[in-house]
């Protein structure tokens, strides 16, 4: 018999079967992103062609279409035209059309970036005090605010838009950035108080008392030994909140318009000559993909802690 | 330094009471230690000096002046904890330099407090490792300094060498009790070991169920305990205690045992209850060849320097150090004697030793 391995190690058989799993699902999960960042440098043609082309020639029309705005000119026209001082004017010539300004992806691309990481911000750090409180003192009815924060969350927020619709109107938050990060933040906050308690529970208190003897004040303890032993769960729940706020939809389009609209409810619109711009479409979502995936990476060694939080004693 | 005294204390957790009504004085440069079974209210004792918790009533007195309801960082205390606290985003000198940064010292004065702590736990070497590098003795060093390396008034201790193991315990009471000298402080210690309270306190308050039942020198605490349970509760194993059916009246020097009577100190005090106990310890028995007390040994624990003999009696099994060397088999009959004349009578109807020769 083999002794060399421990009976708690897998086999070879189950080895194989995880990863043929893994190798599945990955497939399944990669092919739509794979043809969405594909799509996004083929041309207006090619996007549409039919059957679909796997192998194409790359072009930055995509690119190029998602921030301008570009309006077909009459040939004599574009011919009376000085020639085109750069590559992308030269590519939107070629088409017969000029650039007649920027678009709107960029300010919705920041309004994204200012509201996902506002909210971000703000519900890890109010969900990090709610849970320090909840982990450590004698709050009254704490079970009962436990579970009505959960309880936050047993319908889809989408549930209670009519009412905040018309509440955002009556407050003037509608359409504002303000108005946006308060929104996410709540939505979040459950989550980030239940995930972060968990977290706190398993920081002995010890710490911030021997903090407390040694001159400080309860909430410098918190801030200089507490929170610095709280990092895997805020980042954790950090990335859960971001995913949240920087992929929410529904309430984008009922809220904000113009002032403080984000990119998911825009990127859909982009809209070329006889239909929609795949190719842009295709370049804006490529785009958007980007800053939760760098937050993940950068946050990745604590996401895996943050998943299975309590079930290993530190 | 300080002289810590404690007032009629008493904490309550709802229902469940603490700490009763307790009363004690700590003495300036004393090392005093609370010595207790767990959930005694030793803990809870020493929390409520440090202010990590508040008492329900009484009061706490630091140098006379009353802290009880204080802050825990506006009482000058240092605490060492059973799990060290040492903070693991810290490198040593972070967590040494950690208490002084609320004092609003300059750089150089910090750092020179560090390497001086440092120094005196012989810990200078490490200042620049992280602390989950170290080993347990290096660690409690590491807490102990960032105990001492603001010179608080006390220090409170609270199983501090818990975690240890056996061999390095020995050592770091040593070094506790020098460390202690050296910068004549005052230390309370909390402990359930009654080998570390021995080994190391000036003075030993033993506690059982939130209620402190004497406060001695170790040698009184473990010669003359005033009670059944401090008795029973210091010295490995605890006293014999053989009952006695018989009132025990002022003056009286002796008591009947089965068939013989026995000499014991003159008594001081009287019981009313027909039913006490004689105490006496284990190494205050002798076997003896004739006119002793008769019994069968029940079982021998070889400890090295020294064998505890059980052995039954009409009086109930009774314990008796002997010489290692000493041959005795099981079911053996043998019989035994008292060795001296410093044998305890405790009052059945309360557990309280009654004065005598002996006892005053």
């Amino acid at each position: 018999m083999d002794t060399s391995r421990s009976p708690l190690e897998a086999t070879g058989f189950s080895r194989k079967l995880a990863a043929t799993i893994i190798i599945v699902y990955m497939i399944v999960t990669l092919i739509p992103i794979t043809w969405m960042v594909a799509t996004s440098f083929k041309s207006v043609d090619s996007a549409i062609s039919y059957p679909p082309e796997v192998f194409f020639e790359p072009s930055l029309e995509g690119y190029v279409n998602l921030f301008t705005n570009r309006s077909r000119q009459p040939k004599d026209y574009l011919d009376s035209l000085p020639p085109p001082d750069t590559w992308y004017e030269e590519l939107v010539r070629s088409r017969e059309m000029v650039i007649t300004g920027p678009s709107k992806f960029l300010p919705r691309y920041s309004n994204s970036l200012i509201i996902g990481f506002g909210a971000t911000f703000f519900s890890v750090f109010l969900g990090s005090l709610a849970a320090y409180a909840l982990s450590r003192f004698k709050v009254p009815l704490k079970d009962d605010l436990l579970f009505f924060i959960l309880s936050t969350r047993m319908f889809p927020p989408i549930a209670v838009a009519v009412p905040i619709f018309i509440m955002y109107r009556k407050l003037g938050l509608g359409d504002t950035h303000v108005g946006m990060i308060i929104l996410y933040t709540v939505v979040n906050l459950s989550l980030s108080v239940w995930l972060l308690k968990g977290f706190m529970d398993e920081i002995p208190r010890e710490y911030e008392e021997a903090a407390m003897i040694d001159g400080y004040s309860r909430m410098q303890a918190f801030f200089k030994v507490v929170l610095p032993q709280a990092t895997t769960g805020i980042a954790a729940t950090a990335i859960f909140c971001m995913i949240f706020s920087w992929n929410e939809y529904a309430f984008a389009v009922l809220l904000t318009q113009f002032n403080a609209q984000t990119a998911p409810p825009f990127i859909p619109t982009i809209i070329g000559e006889g239909g929609l711009d795949w190719p842009a479409i295709g370049a804006g979502t490529t785009l958007f993909l980007i800053p939760v995936m760098i937050f993940t990476v950068v946050l990745r060694k604590h996401l895996l802690r943050g998943i299975t939080f309590g079930a290993v004693r530190k | 330094m300080a002289e810590i005294e404690i007032k009629n204390l008493h904490k309550s957790f709802g229902d469940f009471v603490a700490v009763k009504n307790s009363n004690l004085i700590i003495e300036n440069k004393e090392f005093f230690v609370l010595l207790g079974p767990s959930g005694c209210g030793k803990t809870t004792t020493l929390r409520m000096i440090a202010g990590l918790e508040l008492p329900t009533s009484g009061n706490i007195y630091l140098d006379k002046q009353d802290v009880g309801y204080l802050r825990a960082s506006k009482r000058d205390i240092a605490f060492v904890f059973q799990l060290f606290a040492l903070y693991p985003h810290m490198n040593v000198r972070n967590n040494l330099a950690f208490p002084l940064k609320m004092q609003k010292l300059s750089r150089s004065e910090v750092d020179a407090k560090v390497l001086e702590a440092a120094k005196l736990l012989r810990i200078d070497h490490l200042l620049k490792s992280k602390v989950s590098s170290l080993a347990g003795g290096d660690r409690q060093r590491v807490a102990l300094g960032r105990a001492l390396v603001r010179r608080p008034k006390a220090f409170l201790m609270d199983e501090p060498l818990g975690t240890l193991d056996a061999e390095f315990r020995e050592l770091m009471c040593l070094e506790l009790r020098k460390l202690h000298d050296d910068i004549d402080a005052t230390t309370v210690y909390v402990t359930h070991d009654q080998q570390e309270a021995m080994s190391m306190a000036d003075r030993i308050a033993v506690m059982n169920e939130g209620v402190v039942l004497q406060a001695d020198s170790p040698k009184v605490i473990y010669n003359k305990p005033k009670t059944k349970f401090v008795a029973n509760f210091i010295g490995s194993p605890g006293m014999n205690f053989i009952p006695i059916n018989e009132k025990i009246s002022p003056s009286q020097s002796s008591i009947k045992l089965l068939d013989s009577s026995l000499n014991i100190p003159e008594q001081k005090e009287g019981t009313d209850s027909n039913e006490n106990f004689l105490g006496v310890r284990p190494e205050n028995l002798k076997l003896v060849s004739e006119n002793g007390v008769k019994g069968n040994v029940f079982g021998v624990e070889y400890l090295g320097s020294r064998k505890i003999l059980t052995i039954e009696t009409q009086l109930g099994n009774i314990k008796i150090r002997v010489d290692s060397d000493t041959q005795v088999n099981i079911n053996e009959q043998i019989q035994f004697d008292t060795l001296n004349n410093n044998q305890i009578i405790f009052d059945g109807s309360n557990d309280k030793a009654l004065q005598s020769e002996f006892m005053s």
